[in-house]
């Protein structure tokens, strides 16, 4: 091959090749690096960290997307929020919303991940079933739960009838409209508390049973000092892992209830889309964004440091 | 004999609980399904009516009228594949750069793609629409793909994955004169094809599924996605007309759920190996 000769490229007798050899000589990868990564680079820079500072800025200032200035008005944005009654029910909600998704999905998870470890006839396809939801658009999934909620016909209704018990409408009342938002995205989320718990406990080491075993431990005994001891760091990190999807939740929340009654469901997440594409108030959509950020920022380090020892443990 | 009957009557309770579990999660698959064949009337029965008497496939067809679906499927799968094809092309050339370009300072890129990850989308939400506002791209397949083809999390799989691949061969290709090109797509790429799959099925997925971005980037009933599509359906049928609303569902779910049927464990391995979901 005759690649390392240097060849006139065109008729001018500028040496292309010369040039490259020059810069590869003087610049190194640099040139290569910035085609490669480049334009990822670029985009992270203006959809990623742009909009964070953006916010930043937003957030001190009182604007409702149309007028040509922006006034600056300092704190007042976090202030208002802070004294608003308005948004501490939203962070109750975003509060009572994780709890009860986290909470709901990792029991229900832990035990679905316990109970098709067993080496059961048909538990491969149970545990392909128990996962698909995860999978499925919230919007769509969110339209037929609105079909299977309705209080006069709904499926949801019927076992409560066969125990005698009131059926509430469930979307339309401000007690239960929570409760039935919490328990679809539980239906929906299961299976991934679930799959991470599957893999938690092929993580832990057969010996530790047979030491269990030789110790004379039964089946409950080494349950109890073996399984759920192990499972600890994948319990950690599917706790975090939760926390952090359910303060995401959008989809169900805006299909299903559109944050209401009377903003009984607005979390955090939807107050922001509200605050910023419907009440066109973006200053104090921009600081409950901050505020969504700072709690992640917090979570997902966490989530970062449990991740490490996760793995760790698994190797 | 009396063992083998004692076994299986020991598994009876786990055998019921796992049937309570498959029912219970099944069953609301199994409504919409059969809900989708079902007469105006057989949906409004209460105690419900399971099967549809006679199936009734007019739903689909009055689905599809009643909202443009074809057109919600085209731009689903326009902003998927692009999206999808960007990120994972971006993933993998980005991760290359990091790992096998000698440039001092690649620490410190890593860490700015890697910080990336704790900037959720949804904080990001209002500053890029105005971004894309200025760019003249609402409502465009522009505004819809480009803002979501930065890609954090593909980018640090591919780097850890490229951090274990056998310096010798690839200075093996090296000496045989291969570019940086071509080393990257015929030797790299193919010895890291399971990472690739799990980055594009989780781009896949998460980009089919995606609700929020197109409700606020798109205003036209013509450039909504499928999943801003399925509420536009129940808003023009309301709640008079559930058939096809439970028909139109499907049109949303069912490429998906076929996807899940073909590379079922790459998807769970993915999302579990990651952790996150979309």
């Amino acid at each position: 091959m005759a690649r390392d000769v240097a060849q006139p490229a065109v008729a001018s007798g500028f040496h292309w090749r010369a040039v490259l050899t020059w810069m590869q000589q003087k610049l190194g990868d640099w040139p290569l690096f910035v085609l490669f990564a480049g334009p990822n680079l670029v985009l992270l820079a203006l959809f990623t960290y742009w909009p964070l500072l953006y916010n930043a800025y937003l957030s001190l200032t009182s604007w409702d997307l149309i007028a040509p200035v922006k006034p600056f008005v300092g704190m007042a944005n976090y202030r208002e929020l802070a004294l608003s009654a308005e948004f501490h029910t939203v962070l109750l909600n975003t509060a009572v919303f994780a709890l009860g998704t986290v909470g709901g999905t990792t029991i229900l998870g832990l035990a679905l991940a316990l109970l098709l470890n067993l080496r059961l006839r048909g538990r491969t396809l149970a545990r392909a079933i128990l996962f698909a939801p995860v999978l499925l658009s919230g919007a769509a999934i969110s339209v037929f739960w609105i079909n299977m909620l309705d209080p006069r016909y709904g499926l949801v209704s019927l076992p409560l009838r066969w125990l005698g018990l009131p059926v509430p409408d469930w979307l339309n009342s401000p007690h239960w409209a929570m409760v039935a938002v919490i328990l679809v995205y539980i239906w929906q989320n299961t299976g991934f508390s679930m799959v991470l718990y599957l893999a938690g406990l092929q993580n832990i080491p057969n010996e530790l049973y047979e030491a269990a075993r030789i110790d004379g431990a039964g089946a409950v005994a080494s349950f109890r000092h073996v399984t759920l001891p192990q499972l600890g760091p994948t319990t950690l990190f599917v706790l975090v892992v939760s926390v952090i999807n359910s303060f995401q939740a959008f989809d169900l929340i805006k299909v299903l209830t559109d944050g209401g009654p009377v903003n009984a469901t607005t979390t955090l997440l939807f107050y922001i889309y509200q605050q910023g594409f419907v009440a066109f108030n973006a200053g104090r959509a921009a600081a409950a964004s901050i505020v969504l950020f700072v709690l992640l920022l917090g979570l997902s380090l966490l989530q970062l440091r449990l991740g490490e020892r996760r793995v760790h443990y698994g190797s | 004999m009396a063992a083998k009957v004692w076994h299986v009557l020991r598994q009876l309770p786990w055998y019921s609980l796992m049937l309570v579990a498959v029912f219970a999660i099944g069953l609301p698959l199994f409504w919409v399904a059969t809900g989708s064949l079902k007469t105006t009337r057989e949906i409004y029965t209460f105690p419900p009516v399971w099967l549809p008497q006679h199936p009734r496939w007019d739903n689909f067809s009055a689905a599809w009228h009643a909202a443009p679906f074809g057109r919600f499927y085209l731009n689903s799968i326009i902003v998927t594949l692009a999206d999808t094809a960007a990120k994972l092309f971006f993933a993998l050339t980005t991760a290359y750069a990091l790992v096998f370009l000698n440039i001092r300072g690649r620490n410190l890129v890593f860490l700015f793609v890697l910080a990336a990850l704790f900037v959720p989308v949804q904080v990001t939400l209002l500053p890029n629409y105005l971004t894309v506002g200025r760019l003249g791209w609402i409502n465009t397949y522009f505004g819809l793909i480009v803002p979501m083809m930065p890609v954090a999390f593909g980018t640090f799989l591919f780097r850890q994955h490229f951090r274990t691949l056998s310096r010798e061969v690839l200075d093996a290709a090296v000496i045989d004169g291969c570019g940086h090109w071509r080393l990257l797509w015929d030797v790299v790429l193919p010895m890291s094809r399971p990472v690739a799959v799990t980055v594009g099925l989780l781009a896949l997925v998460g980009r089919w599924n995606d609700f929020l971005w197109p409700l606020v980037v798109t205003n036209t009933v013509e450039m909504r996605t499928l999943p801003v599509g399925i509420t536009y359906l129940y808003q023009v049928e309301g709640v008079q007309n559930w058939g096809p609303i439970f028909a139109g569902a499907l049109f949303v779910m069912v490429p998906v759920l076929l996807l899940y049927i073909v590379a079922q464990r790459w998807i769970v391995s993915g999302i579990s190996s990651g952790a996150v979901k979309g």
